[in-house]
């Protein structure tokens, strides 16, 4: 079975380590959060100006000068510090934050990620997301494997324009605990129930399968 | 206004100056921390042609997507747009000019701009459209892209509070592009929701000097949220 995007998330949660400043983008990644393992602290930072991100505010606590980097109103945990964007990207672009969760719509054996436009269609922007992958070196991008009709996200070439170039070391998809090097993707884990065939066929880029791959384990 | 005190009394008199075709420089992310009563003011004004640099360009009754409809701006630099239906129109009608530039990237190029840096290096961009047509250079192994400082005619800047002498302090996540768009304007205007007498702020408590502040206004916030998240309150959450 293909893994819900709380599995995914969870999956992600097992490679957090206690003292981790974390970058969590929109969408599946921002679910890390909620699966932080037990006594385990880490600290969550929103690039608009704020490192420990707290959990989302009472109906009394919403605060209109306190959101995140998805502009949704949030709250301050313990120990929490508040700077500009400058301050927010010197930061991300100096290699300080431990680990980066992001999306994608498309990764390669080279470690290139498309994640911000689809020619022809609204462009929207990029935000934070070229310079998280191009400073962080602990960088796992989540995404489905493939597209609803079978086509692979996990290329040879991107196909769509680059968010940032040879970045990427680790991919998890609902199918996959996939890390990327010399140029080809490796199968490290795969979701409970999926078999390795079905992941070799839905992956476009060379993969290498070594051994026995494990189930991924929850 | 006399000697260092900055204080203007209305915002006619705070956007005095501000004429067509002018780089306006505007802090705030989302709808966070915007000078939401200085736009409100361009829009009064009817200046056209501006070239705008924000992070985003608001919605589309409130922000800087109040300017859209009377098609007053001509070009915007920003990381994140798209989120009012006037936008998305302009710009597919190509009759907007979007530069979109990498949020950090768009920081870096207020602050260094601000801080007299014409340019500087940086891997954000590399190999992606961004690059396209930038001096690339090799660091260390690594490679980096050229890009250039902004400087704007105009800074709009919305902070909590200040003194009479325009020295700021901001407030939560409100801070955000706000301080480094402070020191990148030709001419700096700030609207705050206090204004105390100098000397009652403590100096080791300020955000921004008032060294980069010309103009100084008292306003009315409505502060509008864009995602109203929230947890129940009967609920302790997860830790």
């Amino acid at each position: 079975m293909a893994l819900s995007r709380e599995q995914i998330a969870q999956r992600v949660a097992q490679e957090l380590q206690d003292g981790f400043y974390v970058n969590l983008g929109i969408g599946i990644p921002t679910l890390v959060a909620n699966y932080v393992p037990e006594g385990m602290e880490v600290m969550l930072q929103s690039e608009n100006g704020l490192l420990g991100m707290g959990q989302f505010p009472t109906e009394e606590e919403i605060d209109a000068d306190l959101i995140n980097a998805g502009k949704q109103t949030v709250t301050m945990a313990t120990g929490a510090s508040i700077f500009d964007s400058a301050e927010s990207f010197a930061m991300i672009r100096g290699g300080h934050v431990d680990l980066t969760v992001l999306g994608a719509f498309e990764v390669d054996v080279n470690g290139n990620i498309a994640s911000y436009m689809i020619p022809g269609k609204l462009i929207k922007g990029m935000g934070g997301a070229m310079d998280l992958v191009a400073g962080a070196d602990n960088i796992i991008v989540t995404m489905t494997h493939a597209s609803k009709h079978g086509v692979s996200k996990l290329l040879n070439n991107c196909s769509l324009p680059l968010t940032g170039k040879g970045c990427i070391k680790k991919v998890l998809t609902d199918l996959a605990f996939i890390e990327i090097k010399e140029g080809k993707f490796h199968l490290l884990e795969r979701a409970p129930g999926v078999s390795v065939e079905e992941i070799i066929k839905l992956t476009e880029g060379e993969l290498i399968v070594a051994g026995d791959i494990p189930e991924m384990i929850f | 206004m006399a000697g260092f005190d900055k204080v203007v009394s209305s915002y006619e008199e705070a956007m005095a100056g501000l004429t067509d075709n002018m780089t306006v420089i505007a802090g705030g992310f989302g709808l966070c921390g915007i000078p939401e009563n200085l736009i409100a003011e361009i829009k009064r004004k009817g200046t056209k042609g501006l070239t705008v640099v924000s992070n985003n360009c608001g919605v589309d009754d409130f922000g800087l997507g109040i300017l859209l409809p009377n098609r007053q701006i001509k070009k915007i630099i920003a990381s994140y747009v798209g989120e009012n239906a006037e936008f998305e129109r302009q710009m597919m009608a190509g009759e907007l000019d979007v530069e979109l530039t990498p949020q950090g990237t768009l920081a870096e190029k207020m602050r260094a701009g601000g801080a007299g840096i014409p340019a500087f290096y940086t891997a954000t961009g590399v190999g992606t459209p961004v690059a396209e047509g930038k001096d690339e250079r090799e660091f260390n192994g690594r490679d980096y892209i050229l890009e250039e400082s902004i400087v704007g005619d105009f800074a709009i800047v919305k902070a909590w509070k200040a003194d009479r002498y325009g020295n700021l302090v901001f407030r939560k996540t409100a801070r955000n592009f706000n301080p480094m768009a402070a020191t990148a304007g030709k001419i700096t205007v700030v609207e705050v929701e206090e204004i105390v007498e100098p000397g009652e702020l403590d100096p080791d408590q300020i955000h921004t000097a008032g060294i980069y502040v010309d103009r100084l206004i008292l306003g009315n916030f409505e502060k509008r949220i864009e995602q109203r998240t929230t947890r129940p309150s009967t609920t302790q959450g997860e830790k």
